[in-house]
Order: structure tokens, then C-alpha cells, then sequence
């Protein structure tokens, strides 16, 4: 039976996490909101890139000119997953959910022969690879001093991708991140980015290209790693923060049932133990 | 009042512009083109320089990085991968251009060095130098 002292130091304890909670609760909010409005921004770049992209894929797929990075180095045998966390954790089970998706990748790959590497970005996933697969980390990429994403991080990120490619380290390409939904639910994505996928465009108009179709294709399959990696960071953002504020709405709310516990408990003790003051005193009174 | 079409300048960031005009002048990695409403289909890149946009409330001009247009008979969408109104391109940002482009061309001559990748990276250092130039600044040229 803790004593009454105990209790109360608890009780004073589990009210200022539920504080510090609540605070990261508002806080998430706040940048969830932030979040969600930089990923609505990028969006008609993203959807316009796309367009264009798939359109110009369509047109050169098949051909023996398709660049690299469009038609595959024409194995498989080398894999590269680009795992992105966030840099922090309590944020419920949103790094676990995407390190687990790429787990479970990189063990199949493993049992099917491949090689494999893996880049992280953020320092989370990499924690949580780094004693089952350590030798497997080829790279990380820091983003814990950058407070808000932008593209020229993508672009640095896309650039240690594209590096890597050219110089023969690996063969397809796949980055696992969470697709934003709402606050409760975020999904755990794999993407394949090199060669680089596009769905089937719905319309195709016929363009004029200038220089060439497959100048311009060379252009910009390098732009269009970025852009998916940016999209990816963004979506990533806000799924981290929704992660966040519910997991810390969560905490809140328990903590907020446990203060009631434990304070009915202070009182049923307390009121113990002036009733045995009283039979004290009581008993001691008649007995003179 | 002449004919009107969309114009949409997007970074990957955020939407810059979305305006009606009637002719937008457009930086061509090939050279500058303008297009005006019903011009056929194209898709071009940017080479770094002035993009300008005439409307019937005036012209607007940008300074755009690189990137590509996208020209239809309805519209034309410009995706850059940087974009600036002129007026707010400072000399910090013609410096850490150039610089940028003089550390792409370093790199290509060291790694290629053949002439495609390396007189591309040189086109595009000098295309920045000449848009810099153009605005009014001073941009550093570095040694090649």
C-alpha cells in the first residue's frame, strides 16, 4: 500500500506528462496544419510533372534510346531501398510501420539472392536497422537541423541517389514513406522510383519537343526523382505530425484517466487513515 | 481586347503565378520562343533566364532557373525548378547561381570529360552569367 506522500508525488508526476503531452498535442497540430498546406502547394507541380513525364515515357519506351533511368540497367540484381523516417520519435507507430514495410522487402530481396543496400533518411529507421542489417547501410542523410523541408533537400537526397546510380552501385530503386490520409491514418508507401515508373496517361496530346524527345527525357527523368523524393518528404511531414497528435491526443487522455484513478485512491487512503486517527483517539478516550 | 489564355508558373514548392495573358515569352534551351493563344502543342526546357508574361494588366517578368514549359492550345504551364520575380532576385542569389553552376561544370569535366555533359554544364553556367547580366547585377564570373 503506497503511503499517502507517494501518492501524491504520482498523482503530481502524471499531471505534468500529461502537460508535456498536451503541449506536443498543440504543437503537432500546428505543424500538421503547416505541413498539409506545403504538400497542397506542391501538388500541381507533382501532377503537372507527372503528366508531362508519362506522356513523354509512353512515346519512347520501347526504343533503344530510352535512358537508363527510364528502361532499367536491364538487371535486378542489386536493389537500393531509400528509407524515410522522421527524426524523432513519439509519434505512435509511425517509424515502426514504415521500417517494417521495408523489412519485410529487404528480407525477401535478401532470401531471393539479391543485394541489397539501404539509404536512410532520418535518423529513426536507421536505429532501427542498424542491428539486424547494419552492414547493409550504404548512407544517411541528416535532416534533423532542417526545420522545414524544401525541394533543395530533395534535390541533395536525389543527388546521392543519382551519384550512386551512375557509378553502377545499384539496379532498381524503391523509397518506403507514409502517405498522408488524415490524422488517424497514414499509409506505409513503397515506390518505385528508378527505373522510373509513371501511371498510363488518360489523354495524350501530341507535342512538338524542343530540343529532342529524348533531350528533353534526359532533362528531366534526374527532376522527376526529386520531385517523387520531395513529394515523399512532404507527405512524410504530415504523416509524422498527424502520427504525433494522435498518439499524443492518446497519451493525454490517458494520463487524464490515470490522474482520476489515482486520486480516488489518494482519497480512499486518506480518509483510511483519519478514520483510524479517530478510533485512535476514540479508543484512547475510553480507555481513561 | 485580343485573345487570352492561361498562364501557370509552378515551382516545386508552390504555385507562383496563375494569370490570363496573351503572349508569354519563354527562355527555350534552344532559344527564346513566345507563345500566344492556339499555339500548336510543345514542350520545351528552360535554359536560365527571363520569363515574361503579358497580360492585359501589364507585363510580369520572372527569373526562372530551369525547368520545362509546357505549351498547349489552352494554356501554357511553366514547371521551374526555381522561380523568382525579378524584382526580388538579389545579387545573393545571381552569386549562389553561378556558383552552383561553376561547381556543376567543375564536377562534369572532372567526371566526363567528354564534350556533351561538360559543354552542357558550360552552357549553363554561361546562360546564368547572361541572365544575371540582364537583370542588372553583377554576377561573378569565375574562371573557367
Amino acid at each position: 500500500m503506497p503511503s499517502l506522500k507517494d501518492l501524491k508525488n504520482r498523482i503530481a508526476s502524471v499531471k505534468s506528462t500529461r502537460k508535456i503531452t498536451k503541449a506536443m498535442q498543440m504543437v503537432a497540430a500546428a505543424k500538421l496544419r503547416r505541413a498539409q498546406e506545403a504538400a497542397e502547394m506542391a501538388r500541381p507541380y507533382a501532377e503537372r510533372f507527372n503528366a508531362v513525364m508519362s506522356g513523354l515515357a509512353q512515346s519512347v519506351q520501347g526504343s533503344d534510346s530510352a535512358p537508363k533511368l527510364l528502361a532499367g540497367t536491364g538487371s535486378d540484381q542489386t536493389y537500393l531501398l531509400v528509407l524515410m523516417t522522421a527524426e524523432r520519435g513519439l509519434c505512435g507507430g509511425f517509424n515502426s510501420s514504415i521500417t517494417r514495410k521495408c523489412r519485410a522487402r529487404l528480407e525477401k530481396l535478401v532470401a531471393e539472392g539479391k543485394t541489397v543496400k539501404v539509404l536512410t533518411v532520418g535518423k529513426k529507421g536507421r536505429d532501427m536497422l542498424r542491428r539486424d542489417h547494419g552492414d547493409k547501410l550504404v548512407g544517411h542523410i541528416d535532416l534533423s537541423e532542417v526545420k522545414r523541408v524544401g525541394y533543395a533537400n530533395a534535390q541533395e537526397i536525389a543527388k546521392d541517389i543519382l551519384g550512386r546510380f551512375d557509378a553502377g552501385e545499384f539496379d532498381v530503386c524503391n523509397i518506403y514513406y507514409s502517405r498522408f490520409e488524415n490524422v488517424v491514418t497514414q499509409h506505409p508507401t513503397e515506390q518505385q522510383i528508378i527505373p522510373a515508373t509513371f501511371e498510363e496517361a488518360e489523354e495524350s496530346t501530341l507535342y512538338d519537343y524542343e530540343p529532342s524527345e529524348e533531350g528533353i527525357l534526359a532533362d528531366l527523368l534526374p527532376r522527376g526523382v526529386a520531385t517523387q523524393i520531395f513529394t515523399a518528404l512532404l507527405e512524410n511531414a504530415a504523416s509524422e505530425q498527424g502520427a504525433r497528435q494522435s498518439a499524443m491526443d492518446n497519451a493525454t487522455r490517458n494520463a487524464g484517466e490515470m490522474i482520476e484513478d489515482l486520486t480516488i485512491e489518494f482519497n480512499r487512503s486518506r480518509q483510511a487513515v483519519i478514520t483510524n486517527e479517530l478510533i485512535e483517539i476514540i479508543s484512547g478516550a475510553e480507555a481513561l | 481586347m485580343a485573345e487570352t489564355m492561361k498562364f501557370d508558373l509552378v515551382s516545386p514548392e508552390r504555385r507562383l503565378a496563375s494569370l490570363d495573358v496573351t503572349e508569354v515569352q519563354i527562355p527555350g534551351a534552344e532559344g527564346d520562343m513566345t507563345a500566344m493563344p492556339q499555339h500548336a502543342p510543345t514542350i520545351t526546357t528552360l535554359r536560365p533566364g527571363i520569363l515574361k508574361a503579358t497580360g492585359p494588366e501589364g507585363t510580369t517578368e520572372y527569373m526562372v532557373t530551369g525547368g520545362f514549359a509546357e505549351i498547349g492550345a489552352e494554356g501554357v504551364t511553366v514547371l521551374a525548378e526555381r522561380a523568382l520575380a525579378r524584382g526580388d532576385v538579389t545579387q545573393a542569389h545571381i552569386d549562389d547561381w553561378v556558383k552552383e553552376a561553376a561547381e556543376a561544370h567543375a564536377k562534369a569535366r572532372e567526371f566526363h570529360n567528354e564534350p556533351g555533359p561538360v559543354d552542357d554544364a558550360a552552357k549553363l553556367l554561361n546562360d546564368m552569367v547572361a541572365a544575371g547580366t540582364h537583370i542588372g547585377l553583377d554576377p561573378k564570373v569565375p574562371n573557367l
